[in-house]
């Protein structure tokens, strides 16, 4: 109920000595780290608000194509099944990870880092490389509504994977340089509580962009 | 080099434009020189800028607001003077000129006034009242103000640099899109909100999880004091609407930018999309403005009737009830889109069940009142106001709820009086009484009383003066946003309104006067006892103003309304802790991340809207890497002994003892 009680300040009410202060130390890093992982799901419950958002927008020019292509005709299950394929196991990876970093291995947690950057940009190769076809075809994104829906929401998400392969990269190089300190413990938190989400976010993707408009 | 950008952005035709940018450069000039010259400037920038404590963050939130008031009050005053002079194409102000001031003027009242006014108080008040140290994420509450203050610049910059939207203040398309808009005024209302709508995001994140994991021991969630209830209800819709908003902009930015087609009249694009995602956020928009008063309203009721509030579980489950079926009445505010009867009819019956929880609140409060001793102190005055006030705009609204209704007064300016009604007598009254009643918490004296009494009365008058006569119009058929008219029997009403608009003047006037005149006679009217209205709730129970850390040891909490139950107890109720309680407490250390971030937020919007690709970059990268230094401070907390925070409890308590002796 009262995470205090136990927790940020709380602990500024025990008796002092110095085995005391330690441990205080350590509830005080540890109700950080709920606070921090609470808040940044609040954060995530609106960035899913967010794409929320633009898959209404997509459902409703679904079918405003402007005389033009639409789903079944412009989407290329294969490439975007291996896309997929990247993405789903950069999650295993990312969760190596966390592994790692829980248990201070940081060859595991180097490589496993790495892993996940390499399907991450493999992700995002291939979508920027699918984006190109499409343009170069002439059905970019000025070409009608629905491919302006579709743009939109697979580019956000697109956005949102490039800017966590930075914060990852950052991430490398603060453990390297810093080691495990609580607070980029912390961080380590929220970033693969990040990862996964747009892991999910990219299952509803493929789902009901991919596969039902190739159903339709 | 330099994109679309060159020295035509300069508005040198336009005297009015050319006239107020001078003023307010000269402003800022001077207050910059002052600050310089007279040596404050490492203090404001120690003390004030790259603060990290959420009592001086709430605080510049409401300079912020205030300041921003004066600006778009002077767009109100341009738009009641040129209707009243505008018969058979009267008044000085042209057309395209007159499409900017409406649109600034919706803009800034919202986002920038009301907004940061109430999400400031929030800020400087919740923290206390739940008895903790700060708000869960310090410094980035300092990133989400300066982002806002960020948006605010943008817009003032675009007085001087160019020019504002001309499509009011939601900028619907296909009006807002490149072909009907093509200069840049829609690019800086979008970059504006973009950006300030991020810092409104980080702070509704910051303060749903204050209130829900940062909590004295003992403040379980039936023993929160009401304004905290409704300050989680807010942030709950700000986190829940903002994302809406900001991917809203963001489709409106790519048909400007790069030529997509989500609101276009081509290509299949779909206007009315617009205009159900912009309302899908502001609908729960206005309960983001409205909830907070609300909550200021019951803690001022309560304080001044000497009584605790009235019924505070069905408050406290009518504030949750608003706050749902906010998210379900969107539709309301386009019932001429033809959707057809039935949908019609499901969002009037969605919006007239909003009026039953705000009644149960309206009768709380009466009841509260009712066998209290009052004492009519300015807080209260505002909030009696406010129940009439807000009374009749809710049966204004209830009225514009019933679609057949709404066909005849839709866009007419029956609805510009029912939402100046209910955002002036709900959110700004409130706004105004929290102003006065945590005034002398923040900085250790009160506002004078007489001057604010002065300045009530005159908002108060002007108020009704300036918007029942649009009722009237309203039913007659006069439709908003008009340049100029040829009905002769609209202008004497419009002239009465103008009359009010000068009473609101005189208000600000005085309130002007009462900062000005309560600064200088601050000894006459200091307080010592933290506790200036014999309060109730915890933020009266530490100094004034409450030193750094709040409290130098934590309440325990035993039951609602938790000082005012220990004052009725003992003196050793109230008696300091012993020695060993007091222990040293950590801080989170102040950061000019904030500042230095929202300072290339500015740029970068700035470089957006004139097109200067290579300083978006630029501006994006020192915005990073202001980041990425923060990430790599070494020390992130300074330590109070304990000690010092001892000593000063034990003067306080004692200044206390004294004062009530």
């Amino acid at each position: 109920m009262n995470a205090v009680a136990g927790g940020a300040s709380g602990a500024l009410r025990a008796p002092t000595g110095h085995g005391k202060k330690l441990e205080d130390r350590r509830t005080h890093d540890q109700s950080k780290r709920i606070i921090a992982g609470y808040g940044f799901w609040i954060f995530l419950i609106s960035d899913i608000i967010l794409f929320s958002a633009f898959f209404a927008t997509y459902a409703v020019l679904t079918d405003s194509t402007a005389g033009g292509a639409g789903g079944r005709a412009l989407f290329d299950l294969k490439s975007v099944g291996i896309e997929t394929g990247c993405l789903l196991t950069s999650s295993l990876t990312c969760g190596l990870a966390a592994v790692g970093s829980r248990f201070r291995r940081s060859d595991l947690f180097q490589l496993a880092m790495a892993a996940t950057f390499v399907l991450g940009a493999a992700f995002i190769a291939l979508e920027v490389h699918e984006f190109a076809r499409m343009v170069r075809a002439g059905n970019g994104p000025t070409r009608s509504a629905f491919l302006s829906a579709f743009f939109a929401l697979i580019g956000c998400h697109g956005l949102h994977v490039s800017a966590g392969l930075l914060w990852l990269l950052t991430m490398m190089a603060q453990v390297r340089a810093r080691g495990y300190r609580p607070e980029i413990l912390r961080r380590i938190l929220c970033f693969s509580l990040f990862w996964h989400t747009l892991d999910i976010v990219w299952i509803g993707l493929f789902s009901l962009v991919y596969l039902v408009g190739v159903a339709r | 080099m330099w994109g679309k950008l060159s020295w035509a952005a300069i508005p040198l035709h336009e005297p009015i434009a050319i006239v107020a940018s001078a003023v307010v450069l000269l402003v800022l000039a001077g207050v910059v020189g002052w600050v310089l010259v007279r040596g404050h400037f490492a203090y404001l920038w120690k003390q004030w800028l790259t603060s990290v404590d959420h009592k001086r963050i709430g605080i510049m939130y409401v300079v912020l607001a205030l300041v921003m008031l004066l600006r778009g009050f002077s767009d109100a005053i341009l738009m009641r003077s040129q209707q009243a002079l505008a018969l058979h194409g009267g008044g000085y102000l042209p057309p395209e000129h007159y499409d900017q001031i409406f649109s600034a003027h919706g803009t800034i009242m919202i986002f920038f006034v009301a907004m940061p006014f109430v999400i400031g108080l929030m800020n400087f008040v919740v923290p206390l009242q739940l008895g903790v140290r700060d708000v869960a994420f310090p410094v980035l509450n300092s990133v989400g103000f300066w982002l806002t203050a960020a948006g605010a610049l943008l817009v003032n910059v675009s007085l001087m640099v160019g020019e504002f939207a001309r499509t009011g203040w939601l900028a619907y398309p296909p009006l807002s899109e490149l072909t009907y808009s093509p200069g840049v005024g829609v690019d800086y209302y979008l970059w504006a909100l973009q950006i300030s709508g991020i810092g409104t995001l980080i702070a509704g994140i910051n303060l749903v999880t204050t209130i829900l994991k940062l909590r004295a021991p003992g403040m379980n969630y039936l023993r929160m004091p009401m304004f905290c209830w409704t300050a989680l209800a807010s942030s709950l819709l700000m986190v829940a609407a903002f994302p809406i908003l900001t991917a809203t902009f963001a489709m409106l930015l790519l048909d400007r930018y790069l030529g997509f087609h989500f609101f276009t009249n081509e290509a299949g694009g779909n206007v009315m999309m617009y205009v159900n995602l912009i309302w899908a956020w502001g609908h729960p928009e206005v309960y983001i403005l409205v909830l907070p008063a609300f909550g200021i309203y019951s803690e001022v009721f309560a304080t001044f009737s000497r009584k605790a509030l009235f019924g505070y579980r069905s408050m406290v489950a009518a504030t949750m009830a608003i706050c749902l079926v906010s998210f379900m009445v969107w539709l309301h505010h386009f019932f001429t889109m033809g959707a057809g009867a039935n949908v019609n009819t499901a969002f009037g019956i969605a919006t007239m069940v909003i009026a039953v929880p705000t009644g149960v609140k309206i009768f709380n409060w009466l009841f509260t009142m009712y066998g209290g001793r009052l004492v009519f102190a300015t807080p209260i005055l505002w909030s009696l106001a406010f129940v009439v006030t807000f009374v009749i705009g809710g049966m204004t609204g209830v009225l514009l709820a019933a679609p057949p209704a709404d066909f005849v007064l839709h866009n007419s300016v029956f609805l510009v009086a029912h939402f100046h009604n209910v955002i002036i007598g709900g959110t700004l009254f409130g706004a105004f009484a929290g102003y006065t009643y945590w005034f002398p918490k923040a900085f250790g004296f009160r506002l004078h009383d007489g001057l604010g009494k002065a300045a009530f009365w005159c908002w108060v008058v002007g108020f009704y003066l300036a918007f029942m006569p649009l009722y009237a119009l309203g039913l007659t058929g006069m439709t908003r946003r008009l340049q100029h008219y040829e009905v002769a029997a609209w202008q004497p009403w419009l002239v009465v309104a103008a009359v009010g608009a000068a009473f609101v003047l005189a208000g600000i006037g005085f309130q002007v006067a009462q900062l000005v005149v309560s600064i200088r006679r601050r000894e006459a009217l200091r307080d010592v006892s933290g506790d200036p209205w014999n309060g109730r709730t915890l933020e009266w129970s530490t100094a004034s103003p409450p030193p750094s850390f709040n409290f130098a040891v934590l309440p325990q909490v035993q039951g609602q309304d938790d000082f005012w139950r220990r004052k009725q107890l003992s003196d050793a109720a109230l008696a300091s802790p012993a020695d060993e309680e007091y222990q040293d407490i950590h801080l989170p250390r102040n950061s000019a991340t904030g500042i230095v971030c929202a300072f290339f937020a500015s740029v970068m919007g700035f470089a957006l809207v004139w097109h200067i690709w290579w300083l978006v970059g630029l501006a994006f990268l020192c915005a990073y890497a202001t980041f990425v230094k923060l990430a790599w401070r070494e020390q992130q907390e300074d330590s109070v002994p304990a000690d010092l925070a001892r000593e000063l409890d034990r003067a306080h308590r004692a200044a206390r003892q004294g004062s009530a002796a």
